[in-house]
């Protein structure tokens, strides 16, 4: 529950050892580079940039050549093999592939040439498709498209618009061409678009006629063969084939080197690493001889870098306490139950420099307010062991994704708890399953008490709930202004806040409107009434006299206090908010039970077995996701909003260390001392 | 039986209908503006598939606490099991008095959740990592839907029959 120390670690070495110690720091992974010396001093930086570049290309051709192997040799995934997380290989192995990275780079250039090859032919082919297209409609000339004709007659070819008949055009020749006799046309083709028609005529006529034709919208084809139409078609075709055979010699080449997918990978991260390498030397001051490294480092991890470089290679570390106004990246630090919360503390934000980490504190409610709010004995069962099976089965998943599975594990389980507690199974499954089909109705009780028939009851209960939250969230807060040195803080906008409300809520429980909600009338004995007046009063007056604190004019300073006091409609709006605790835990059970009616309305006998089982997977499936999701959200924001203003406020930056950022795999250390 | 004689029973009833059918609406709007701002997402990144469709999903609770207290009502009158009781037209407009918070918070609710849920999906899109905020927004919406759910059921459960 706390906020790892940092401190500031700089390392001054010599230049010949530099390839080795930023290989051992980045496999170790403790330090966030932070340079500070200036480049005046003697120190000047290199300049990285084409290295770097270079070797993000070479990730990047590994990436290409992968993404074009997933497409011709998909490799079978199962829906949860993104849970699967990276692969372990030994160091010995890794680096037995990184001495072959030449011809694995090879082999990445042969994929990524094969694939622009293959989208060249399919180029081609869609080329000669369209030429085939435009074929078509002269299939049926048996002389090449390029034929003019014998030495005496004319062959004339050429379109005309849809629908034109063979006498039209005999009519179109005889009027603008009187001269002419010897004609004949012949229609190849109609279709919806043109007329494709064939004309001879006597070489002399050949202007005229075609003089004729023109004016009534021929044309010739844009595109002349020389062959006839139907060889060159066959001819395309055949070309098609050809390239068809060709792309798939090169799919087939390309499903051989599908051997290479894993070095592929490994050596995409080494390449990586290798750029990441090249960033940071980059940054690095350097002189002749030496060059400097620097950054934040945990308190804890310090020893094993002392022992890892300090003791290996000559050079001098220095460790030093970061100064007041450096503001350091934050690691998080909690026991395995509250560690799982982290992500949640992470979305809202870290803490700031100096600030308390919340988490512990925090993971207990959330669990205990998701519960709540599912509340159902089943659907926590299920949440609990599907996510126990998957952390089980997949122990190499990422961190974050381990830790969500291990925070909803934990809310299930406490799901499981509530809905024993208000006996909700499948909402009221059994009371129905044993009324429909055995015709006997069995309920099992609730441990507690069942929400829906006492709902007055549990919301008196979420609402507490929800003081003893928000009173912790000031707690912290009173907590975190003593540890700071402001004791007056400390009384002012704290015990006086405790006061003024511990008053206000013992004087409200004797009340009647809070026995009409309880259905119990309290009473206290006098002392404590009074004792509840005096709270009140103390409170109140102090919170006008003192929350104006910092401003001198005494008139200002009661307004600003009056305008304190007026904050309690935030702490009522605060504590309402936890209705939902009640709203939601309703929800989930009386939709449950919905459905459960829905499945009993079939009926006795095979069939009502049947729809019920149906309806009863479909219902509680989509029930379970809702209001899954519903918890989920709800839970957070009762932390965020209502717990979290009380007292935090986040800003701070996590911790981002040089390490090995891989992809894929995980370079297991083998350490022979 | 002429209609007029059990005219409670049909206050009753029109305000589990209330219940259902302004709510549901709210949620079906809700959903409906989510789901376009969602759509484009995806087209430009589908990997952003699980994360905006729960986005979406937000607004889409109103319909449920709707039909929450529609099937409550229809319990309590006993419309559900078959033997429906005999109401006053008293009762039966308090019935529907007690349907209305749920009804007409849920239809406006469920648009503005909607539309919220339309903005936290640009989040989403810019910066994934952020989606822990992103789905605040929109439950603050919830909130008065969740208040207004607690009041009707409340007061479905409060009328004597």
């Amino acid at each position: 529950m706390a906020v790892l120390q940092m401190q500031r670690i700089s390392i001054c070495a010599l230049k010949r050892d530099r390839k080795d110690i930023l290989e051992n720091l980045q496999s170790m992974g403790v330090i966030e580079m932070n340079q500070i010396a200036d480049e005046d001093d003697g120190f000047e930086k290199m300049d990285t940039q084409n290295a770097r570049v270079g070797f993000e290309k070479k990730a990047q051709l590994s990436e290409n050549a992968l993404a074009i192997l997933e497409s011709y040799a998909p490799q079978k995934q199962s829906l949860l093999s993104s849970l699967e997380g990276k692969a372990l290989i030994g160091q010995k192995k890794f680096d037995s592939i990184v001495a072959a990275k030449e011809t694995i780079t090879a082999k990445a250039n042969t994929l990524v040439a094969l694939n622009k090859e293959i989208a060249e032919n399919k180029a081609n082919i869609l080329k000669l498709s369209n030429q085939i297209e435009s074929l078509s409609p002269w299939l049926n000339l048996d002389v090449p498209m390029n034929y003019t004709g014998t030495d005496k007659v004319a062959m004339l070819l050429g379109m005309m618009a849809a629908d034109t008949a063979q006498d039209a055009v005999y009519a179109k020749i005889a009027t603008h061409a009187q001269t002419t006799d010897a004609v004949d046309v012949e229609i190849i083709r109609t279709d919806k678009d043109a007329t494709y028609l064939v004309v001879f005529c006597l070489r002399e006529d050949e202007m005229a006629v075609e003089e004729a034709l023109r004016a009534a919208g021929f044309a010739r084809p844009s595109q002349v063969v020389d062959k006839k139409p139907a060889e060159k078609k066959a001819d395309l075709k055949a070309e098609i084939k050809k390239l068809n055979s060709e792309i798939e010699k090169k799919e087939e080449e390309i499903r051989s080197l599908s051997s290479c997918r894993e070095d592929l990978k490994i050596i995409g991260d080494y390449f990586r690493m290798r750029a990441d390498k090249y960033e940071i030397l980059g940054t690095l001051p350097q002189s002749q001889r030496t060059f400097v490294v620097s950054g934040y480092i945990p308190v804890k991890a310090v020893d094993a870098v002392k022992k890892a470089i300090g003791e290996v290679y000559d050079c001098v570390i220095d460790v030093e306490d970061l100064k007041e106004d450096e503001e350091a990246p934050t690691i998080l630090k909690n026991n395995g139950f509250s560690s799982s919360m982290e992500g949640v503390l992470e979305s809202y934000g870290l803490p700031h420099k100096g600030e308390f980490d919340p988490t512990t504190i925090m993971s207990f409610f959330y669990v205990f307010f998701f519960g709540m709010m599912l509340s159902d004995a089943a659907y926590g069962a299920i949440i609990a062991i599907a996510c126990f099976v998957v952390l089980k089965k997949y122990p190499r998943m990422g961190e974050s994704m381990h830790k969500s599975l291990k925070m909803f594990m934990f809310c299930g389980i406490s799901t499981l708890v509530w809905g024993i507690l208000f006996g909700g199974y499948f909402g009221n499954v059994v009371d129905i399953v044993s009324g429909t089909f055995f015709g006997e109705t069995v309920t099992v009780p609730a441990l507690w008490f069942i929400p829906l028939n006492d709902p007055m009851r549990l919301l008196v209960y979420s609402l507490a709930f929800g003081v003893i939250h928000l009173f912790v969230g000031l707690g912290i807060k009173g907590y975190m202004l003593l540890k700071d040195g402001k004791p007056l803080d400390f009384f002012c906008d704290v015990v006086l806040w405790y006061a003024f409300l511990v008053g206000l809520l013992l004087m409200l429980i004797p009340t009647d409107i809070f026995a009409s909600i309880a259905q119990a009338k309290i009473t206290f004995p006098p002392f404590l009434n009074m004792l509840a007046k005096a709270l009140a009063i103390i409170g109140v007056v102090g919170l006008i006299l003192m929350s104006g604190r910092e401003n001198k004019n005494p008139a200002l300073r009661i307004a600003l206090g009056a305008y304190d006091v007026y904050n309690i409609t935030g702490w009522l709006s605060d504590v309402l908010s936890y209705s939902r605790l009640l709203a939601l835990g309703l929800a989930t059970g009386v939709i449950a039970s919905v459905v459960n009616q829905m499945g009993s309305m079939f009926g006795k006998g095979i069939v009502g077995i049947i729809g019920f089982l149906i309806v009863f997977i479909v219902g509680h499936t989509l029930n379970l996701a809702i209001n899954l999701l519903g918890a989920y959200v709800h839970t957070n924001r009762l932390q965020f909003v209502e717990f979290f203003g009380k007292f935090y406020e986040g800003g701070g930056k996590p911790f981002e260390p040089f390490k090995s950022d891989t992809k894929y795999v995980d370079i297991k250390e083998e350490t022979l001392s | 039986m002429s209609i007029w004689s059990n005219l409670g029973l049909v206050y009753a009833l029109l305000g589990a209908a209330v219940a259902v059918f302004l709510a549901g609406a709210g949620s079906a709007i809700g959903v409906g503006i989510a789901g376009q701002a969602a759509a484009g997402v995806v087209t430009e990144d589908p990997s952003k598939f699980a994360k905006v469709l729960i986005m979406q999903l937000l607004p889409g609770t109103q319909g449920i606490y709707g039909l929450l207290v529609g099937f409550i009502t229809l319990s309590k009158v006993g419309l559900l099991g078959g033997g429906a009781a005999t109401l006053d037209p008293q009762t039966g407009l308090l019935i529907l008095a007690a349907c209305m918070p749920i009804g007409i918070v849920g239809l406006i609710s469920g648009k503005y959740q909607g539309m919220t849920s339309a903005a936290s999906i640009g989040i989403v899109a810019k910066k994934p990592d952020q989606f822990g905020k992103a789905m605040l927004f929109p439950a603050m919406v919830e909130t008065y839907a969740i208040l207004a759910l607690l009041i009707s059921i409340l007061a479905v459960n409060a009328v004597q029959i």
